[in-house]
């Protein structure tokens, strides 16, 4: 199967913060790599590199075999310009954590300004797409209510249905049920699970263990800027070689 | 709870249930009525003394509130505040997005011009303006002083002075919108203009709106500093009235009221814009 995703010994630091230590990672299309470990571990950062809202300050990043904000010529890498850049990131649909959702503009309006601003696609066309999105995520009745008047939940999948507005080659997914009440959690989670049924390649970093046994085809371990670990739900969350992984597990679950 | 239980309310015990409920009675407030009534007192009496006293020549402001030097004055007066007001924002627009740019020269720019023209008192600068044909009689090969009458003088002058202020405001607004908006942005690849205009400068307008509010009134009262190098605005129009007729308080009298109807008017209109950006904060469904 082709590679989607492809990291190749990734550094990032924050000032005195090495944060990311050589990560390499290579996620396949139309697969689920739901990425585990304790907060400060480097794997939001690690996600944020993948659609170069982090720059890497070594190493790079390739997605459906471009590569992210650089042009390579001989060995050197040569940054983008931003418009490039911009470009790169339609093809790439971001999930935050704390959705961010425009608050000034209705759930339709948030669904529909990236294909018409972004892809130029035309108004009619978008409003009915974003519509479809919305019933796909249960909301198709909130689509003129504002983010605030909705829950969480509701926010977070109107969030999810943004991403999917620019029919993105992947998805990435940064903690998306940590900012929610624990009674909406299933909500979202189960709007994840059925683009994983879709066969849509996503990479997911979450807390919810039982989650990702049960939907990942890979589960990442990371740990201290590194990887510590990967493979089969069933071999890293089931029988974990390293000891930083029972360790950790062990607090979880 | 059916319509004629709530109709109810003020007559019945605000709970119904056991009667060993107990039943909340509000506090009293003696303060607040003492306070009402010293008030009403204080602008009786001062009503009393306006009203009596005659040398306020009711009937003098009367005769003058809508004569035509007298609304010449405040049409200058109005368009002149919008002028300022339009050129000042946009041009403090342009200086807040400089500030807040990657880029250090453009950074450097706005400061120095907020430093500038916020370090001249205004009337100092309109001053400097209206005599700057001392130090360059000549620009592009006309005489300074055929380019830049007084009614120019005032434009530019106030222009420059309002946009150091407005540059300030329009960059505490940006401020104020999360940055987790932009980078929202980003990820969905919205270019950086359609991030300024849809994104941000909305969502900025809620901090942005009363300040400006406050120097659009500023402004419109401010303009009367203009009456120094002669322009023709409505206090200088009450001026030329009562320097010909000796009736000074009346005229002031008569600008007075002008300044204080359109800052209510003003105030109005203000009211509604805040509520138009703030759609979509409310939390009720």
């Amino acid at each position: 199967m082709s590679v989607m995703v492809d990291i190749r010994s990734v550094h990032k630091s924050f000032g005195s913060l090495h944060v990311l230590k050589g990560v390499d990672l290579r996620v396949r299309t139309a697969e689920v790599t739901v990425v585990l470990g304790p907060s400060g571990s480097g794997k939001s950062t690690l996600l944020r590199t993948v659609n170069h809202l982090e720059k890497a300050d070594r190493g790079e990043v390739s997605v459906d075999g471009a590569l992210m904000g650089y042009r390579r010529v001989g060995n050197r890498l040569y940054e983008l310009p931003e418009r490039e850049v911009l470009r790169q990131r339609t093809r790439i649909g971001f999930v935050f954590q704390n959705f961010r959702l425009f608050p000034h503009l209705t759930v339709l309006d948030n669904v529909v300004e990236a294909p018409v601003s972004a892809l130029k696609r035309p108004r009619k066309q978008a409003v009915a797409d974003a519509r479809r999105l919305l019933e796909r995520v249960g909301l198709g009745d909130r689509a003129e209510a504002y983010p605030r008047q909705l829950s969480g939940g509701q926010q977070q999948r109107v969030a999810i249905a943004r991403a999917l507005a620019l029919e993105p080659k992947l998805l990435l997914f940064d903690e998306p049920t940590s900012a929610l009440d624990p009674e909406l959690v299933g909500e979202v989670l189960d709007v994840i699970r059925d683009l994983a049924a879709r066969g849509t390649t996503m990479i997911v970093v979450t807390h919810e263990i039982a989650f990702a046994r049960e939907v990942a085809d890979t589960v990442v371990f990371m740990a201290d800027g590194r990887i510590v670990e990967q493979g089969p739900p069933a071999e890293v969350l089931g029988a974990p070689r390293e000891e930083r992984t029972r360790a950790f597990l062990a607090k979880v679950l | 709870m059916s319509s004629d239980t709530l109709a109810k309310v003020p007559t019945a015990p605000q709970t119904p249930g056991p009667a060993d409920t107990p039943r909340i009675v509000p506090r009293r407030r003696y303060g607040q009525w003492a306070a009402a009534v010293a008030v009403l007192a204080l602008l009786a009496l001062a009503a009393d003394s306006v009203l009596r006293n005659k040398a306020f020549q009711w009937g003098v402001v009367a005769d003058y509130f809508t004569s035509d030097a007298v609304l010449r004055g405040l049409w200058l007066t109005l368009w002149l505040t919008a002028v300022v007001m339009v050129l000042g924002f946009a041009l403090g627009t342009l200086l807040a997005a400089f500030r807040l740019s990657a880029n250090p020269v453009l950074r450097a720019v706005s400061w120095g011009y907020v430093w500038l023209f916020r370090s001249i008192p205004i009337l100092v600068q309109l001053l400097l303006w209206f005599n700057i044909g001392a130090l360059y009689p000549q620009v592009f090969g006309v005489r300074t002083v055929d380019l830049l009458t007084p009614i120019a003088v005032a434009i530019v002058g106030l222009t420059l002075h309002e946009a150091a202020f407005a540059a300030e405001v329009v960059r505490a607004g940006i401020l104020s919108v999360d940055r987790g908006q932009i980078e929202a942005a980003q990820a969905l690849g919205l270019s950086r203009s359609r991030r300024w205009w849809r994104i941000v400068l909305p969502q900025a307008m809620r901090s942005i709106v009363p300040p400006a509010g406050n120097m659009l009134i500023g402004t419109l009262k401010g303009t009367s500093i203009v009456s120094v190098i002669a322009v023709n605005d409505l206090l200088f129009s009450a001026q030329l009235i009562y320097h010909r007729t000796y009736q000074v308080i009346p005229l002031l009298m008569v600008a007075t009221l002008w300044y204080a109807a359109v800052t209510s008017l003003l105030g109005l209109g203000q009211h509604f814009v805040e509520k138009y950006y703030a759609r979509g904060t409310e939390h009720a469904r």
